[in-house]
């Protein structure tokens, strides 16, 4: 049983760090019906630049403002370069063309910052708490619950941000009709660069703190990964969707590995999450907090 | 000025419904295949060709895995360009494929290697048909979860059980030569001659199925399918369909991948990032369309590698020694850009601008 | 539309086609191909392997190349795939006036795809630490060389090293619990066989965990390594998996000198990115770090001095992957140089005469001095029969700054490896439909 919790919470733990790559992806699908492809690229740029600065001798809180200058530089460039020519074009022109900002992102990152691999170290350690694994046997690591409290923060700035700010409700707006929202006067190429530039600011909070934990290097890309099936089980436009889809795709994930692995030769955290997100769409087909669609003729 | 059908009287409805209804289509038609089988070899086998163009290279590095990946950009764009169902998992039926062919060969006594090519396919299909299943009941991008289940787990199930690589300690296949009544093929010219005729019969195939009745049934799914099941357009029979001949043409891929390109192979060559690639070949070279698919397989395989040659030759010529890895990185960041250029050129793919190309042709030289 | 590209996709093709076509012969040249990879999500170990080959290639160059032929090279940019890696070798080939002397693919995936390819086109396929292990059967592979040491060879080794450390030789591991935490790929599998049948001899009882690629998350494999609780943990990773199971390690608590890792997880690359995670961690190696050896000094004086060199971050000069790339330099041009003292002095050597200069390398102690590379590397004796050679490998600590070597050459278990490989090739022959060539008839 207290296996069982270990296994659990470090899932549930793990699933916060999903959360918040999918949160990335969720900001600009919300705002642009794009499907980011890049937004892992932008993770790696990120807290490259973090770090390349810091090693340069910047100090750290420099070197974050840097990047986010560097982030919003990209949401400059994005919206000028990507998206401004495709305004009404199909989806998966968008799509595409986000796969070509990725490979400029991660070549451009390379170019700058050379293909070194970076330790990066916010000061606290990934060790469990000892009071925690002298009274309950449980190894929880520091590290993931500031993880999660920085996820927590973000998600609750995020909705203020998005509920009380008069940009926040444009955004919505945009979200929710494209042409009612311009009909109303709201700029679209200004929340679009808004959007990245919020979506930039994700990237670069989830760059540091995945970076922290395994390094700051080019993987950090592959994190595109680990967000799908969150997306696809929480739904593509719901911030609660990716928080909960998050949870429970890493919770499942694990229990899965530990309790059905060693049945079948493990490493079947590759495809669980996906087949999970099948049984769950099987039943409901919209998502966890997608909107029913209904179809007319 | 040549480029007009004026003149060309249809007077019978199959002759208006030919894969090619203008007489310079087909012309230019067999014109290209005479030139793919005929033209091409005959020149790679000229006496003293090899000092000015090396031949095999452009055989084994460039031109056979542009058909292979031509062949499964097209069984792609049969299920997502035609019928509407995005697939994330065109690397899995591929590696079924290409397992089962060498199952195949290795465990049946005398199997003929084209036959097993067909069975693997065959065996694709049924995969992919299992997958397909949830297509019934999920819609748009959430439908990409079960093409990406069974992306991870045909991958993982490859890699886990030994049996499918006759327990090899590494899971990885051998292929077997080809050999066909007798007949070997193993040299370039020969392999390339091989995979060109079977890309082209499935692609003649193709544009011919796109036209059928199933053909426009899928069309309509893809636009709207609630209208289609109303105007009596069986949905299930459609979708599934359209999963199984998609996973068909990759399979029958995936074994030519395996057997006339790679030789050796292990699962992982066949993972998300290779779906992928395929998903960018039909989306740049053009949804839905035949031609798109080979358009767009020669985007994402022949032009990295003329990109990184030309920059090659270019630092060679220059003389200059350039940092390890600027012209990589360079290389990619260009690739990036043309992407994104050609979309805003034309976001509905290169087969598009073809398409554009071909009217002005009709109208040249006297626009107005 | 096309008024617009034409002309720029034509220049392109035509400067594509000019570029590939074979070169001028240029007489006393010979030339090495270096298919490597300077992008995407391995660029660190491939820049730094590559940048240690081609640095010695210019030394040997620098110092008037092999017996006066000069080693020409062309970087071609694999991206770590399957399709690039093999169109990089077709493109390579032909090159120089004897074609590609030899490939190193750097990369499993690619190796597989090319053994088939180099059989047919002779030219030798080199995979050194990495690729097809009973490759090293040459009488079946007469064209790939796993040289140096494979990874059967290392896990008898790791096991010796294991016993060792609990305070004898391999008896003591009688009893004992080890759990190899291994890549989910061709790769990652490749010990199992050895570990499982070592297990029934020594009598240590074996778990496997498996981590799918990428392997950026562990915790559920490292909670069932707590579950277990082994006395050792082999760990069998590759790029990100491995700083992320040494963060995993700490995170359970599990002391990490009782982790001991296959050498694509020994490198600075690797341990770095873990932090204080990393200290004390063992890994196997076949080339040790540092850049205090006369070899690597030689090519700072001959080559860095003059303002060239391929390293921009001079600070990875010995590294673990550079110092890698040096041995791979030091194989190839020795190889040469072994085939022409057989076929002439001063002439550029085909793919077969390599092969031959291949199968004949012997590098003793006495050469390792001279190439300054004592200690450095293991000597290296192949043979027709035996693609391998060496087979010893050397473990390293990291000390959370560097990697110390901790033990001399420990020796594989060759009874137990060379039998397994002999099996492994003849099924692979047997499929294939490969007679084995008959090594005594070999001159």
């Amino acid at each position: 049983m207290q296996f069982f919790l270990e296994v659990l919470i470090g899932g549930l733990l793990a699933g916060v760090m999903y959360s918040l790559v999918a949160l990335g992806f969720v900001l600009i699908y919300k705002a642009s019906g794009v499907f980011n492809f890049a937004q892992g690229s932008m993770v790696f740029f990120a807290a490259l630049t973090v770090v390349g600065f810091a090693e340069m001798g910047v100090p750290f809180w420099a070197a974050v403002a840097l990047a986010l200058a560097a982030m919003a530089a990209l949401a400059f460039f994005t919206e000028r370069v990507v998206l401004r020519p495709l305004v009404n074009q199909p989806q998966i022109a968008l799509f595409m063309a986000t796969i070509g900002l990725s490979f400029l992102v991660e070549g451009t990152a390379q170019l700058v910052w050379g293909a070194q691999v970076h330790a990066l170290d916010l000061g606290v350690a990934d060790e469990p708490i000892e009071w925690i694994l002298d009274k309950a046997g449980m190894s929880i690591s520091k590290f993931d619950l500031m993880a999660s409290g920085i996820a927590a923060a973000l998600v609750a700035v995020l909705a203020v941000f998005f509920n009380k700010t008069r940009t926040g409700r444009a955004l919505r707006a945009v979200a929710d009709d494209h042409q009612a929202a311009l009909a109303v006067g709201v700029s679209l190429q200004r929340i679009w660069v808004i959007v990245w530039m919020v979506a930039g600011f994700v990237a670069l909070v989830t760059g540091l703190l995945w970076g922290a934990r395994n390094g700051v290097q080019f993987s950090l890309t592959f994190l595109a990964l680990k967000a799908l099936p969150v997306l696809i089980l929480g739904g593509f436009e719901s911030i609660a969707g990716a928080i909960v889809g998050g949870l429970i795709v890493g919770a499942s994930e694990k229990l899965a590995e530990v309790y059905v692995g060693p049945y079948v030769g493990g490493g079947i955290e590759s495809w669980f999450p996906y087949v999970l997100a099948l049984l769950f769409l099987l039943v409901r087909p919209e998502g966890l907090f997608g909107e029913k669609i209904i179809d007319r003729v | 000025m040549f480029y007009r059908e004026a003149g060309q009287f249809k007077s019978t409805y199959a002759a208006d419904q030919q894969l090619f209804p203008i007489r310079q289509d087909r012309i230019a038609m067999a014109l290209l295949l005479a030139l793919a089988f005929v033209g091409v070899p005959l020149a790679s086998i000229t006496p003293g060709i090899e000092g000015v163009i090396d031949f095999n290279y452009w055989y084994n590095g460039v031109i056979i895995p542009f058909l292979i990946f031509s062949l499964a950009a097209l069984g792609l764009n049969i299920l997502t360009g035609y019928a509407g169902q995005l697939s994330l998992g065109t690397g899995a039926f591929m590696a079924v494929g290409a397992f089962a062919a060498y199952n195949l060969m290795l465990r049946v006594p005398r199997m003929p290697i084209l036959a097993a090519f067909v069975l693997a396919g065959v065996i694709a299909a049924a995969v992919g048909l299992v997958f397909g299943l949830p297509s019934l009941r999920i819609k748009g991008f959430y439908l990409a979860v079960a093409t990406l289940a069974a992306q991870f787990f045909v991958v993982w199930a490859l890699t886990k059980f030994g049996w499918f690589s006759n327990d090899s300690s590494s899971g990885v296949i051998a292929a077997q030569k080809i050999v066909i009544a007798g007949y070997a093929f193993d040299t370039p010219v020969k392999r390339y001659l091989l995979v060109l005729a079977i890309v082209a019969v499935m692609a003649l195939a193709a544009k011919n199925l796109a036209r059928s009745a199933i053909g426009r049934a899928w069309m309509a799914v893809r636009d709207m399918d609630v209208a289609a099941e109303v105007i009596g357009i069986p949905m299930m029979k459609a979708k599934l369909l359209a999963f199984a001949i998609s996973s068909f043409y990759c399979g029958v891929a995936g074994a030519l991948f395996a057997f006339a390109y790679l030789g050796n192979v292990e699962p992982q060559a066949f993972d998300l990032d290779l779906s992928f690639r395929i998903l960018f070949m039909i989306i740049i070279g053009g949804v839905g369309s035949v031609l798109g698919s080979f358009l767009g397989a020669a985007f994402i395989v022949v032009l990295p590698i003329l990109l990184d040659i030309a920059a090659t030759g270019f630092e060679r010529a220059a003389g200059i020694a350039v940092p390890a890895g600027l012209v990589s990185n360079l290389t990619l960041i260009l690739f990036g850009a043309l992407i994104v250029f050609f979309l805003a050129v034309e976001p509905l793919g290169l087969a598009r601008l073809w398409q554009v190309a071909k009217e002005k042709l009709r109208l040249w030289p006297f626009p107005h | 539309m096309f008024r617009h590209f034409g002309r720029p996709v034509a220049a392109l093709l035509g400067a594509a086609i000019l570029a590939a076509a074979p070169w001028a012969r240029a007489q006393s040249e010979q030339f090495i191909p270096m298919n490597g990879y300077w992008v995407g999500p391995y660029a660190a170990g491939g820049s730094g392997v590559f940048g240690g080959y081609i640095d010695y290639i210019n030394m040997v160059n620098a110092k008037g190349g092999i017996n006066g032929v000069k080693l020409t090279y062309e970087k071609c940019e694999t991206e770590y795939n399957n399709a690039r890696g093999v169109e990089c070798y077709e493109r390579s080939k032909k090159k120089g006036p004897t074609g590609a002397s030899l490939v190193m693919p750097l990369s499993t995936g690619i190796t597989y795809s090319l053994i088939d390819k180099g059989t047919e086109d002779h030219v030798p396929i080199v995979s050194i630490g990495y690729g097809r292990t009973d490759a090293a059967d040459g009488r079946v592979f007469p064209w790939v060389f796993p040289l140096i040491t494979t990874y059967w060879s290392q896990a008898t080794a790791m096991l010796k090293f294991i016993g060792m450390k609990e305070g004898g030789g391999t008896e003591k591991l009688k009893g004992k619990k080890i759990v190899l935490v291994y890549h989910d790929s061709a790769y990652g599998k490749e010990p199992i066989p050895v570990l499982e049948s070592q297990a029934k001899r020594f009598g240590y009882e074996l778990h496997t965990i498996a981590v799918a690629h990428p392997g950026n998350e562990q915790q559920a494999q490292w909670l069932q390594v707590r579950q277990i609780r082994p006395d050792w943990v082999i760990l069998w990773g590759w790029g990100v998996m491995n700083p992320t199971a040494l963060k995993a390690a700490a995170r359970i608590g599990f002391p990490r000198n009782k982790i001991v890792a296959v050498w694509w997880s020994g490198a600075e690359e690797d341990a770095i990115p873990a932090g204080d995670a990393a200290k004390g961690y063992y890994a196997a190696a076949f080339n040790v770090s540092g850049s205090n050896y006369p070899v690597v000094k030689e090519i700072e004086k001959t080559v860095y001095a003059k303002g060239k060199g391929e390293m921009e971050d001079r600070s990875r000069i010995g590294s673990i992957y550079y110092n890698r790339g040096v041995v791979f330099g030091i194989v190839a041009t020795e190889a040469i140089r072994t085939a022409q003292a057989k076929y002439g002095k001063g002439k550029p050597m085909t793919g077969d005469q390599i092969r031959w200069g291949l199968e004949h390398l012997n590098i003793d102690e006495k050469r390792l001095k001279e190439l300054g590379a004592t200690n450095f590397m293991q000597p290296l004796k192949v043979s027709c029969s035996d693609h391998e050679g060496g087979g010893a490998v050397r473990f390293l600590q990291w000390d959370g700054k560097k990697w110390n070597t901790v033990t001399d050459w420990i020796a594989a278990d060759r009874d137990v490896v060379r039998p397994m490989i002999e099996e492994s090739a003849a099924k692979y022959a047997k499929e294939k439909g490969i007679t084995p060539r008959d090594c005594s008839k070999e001159g």
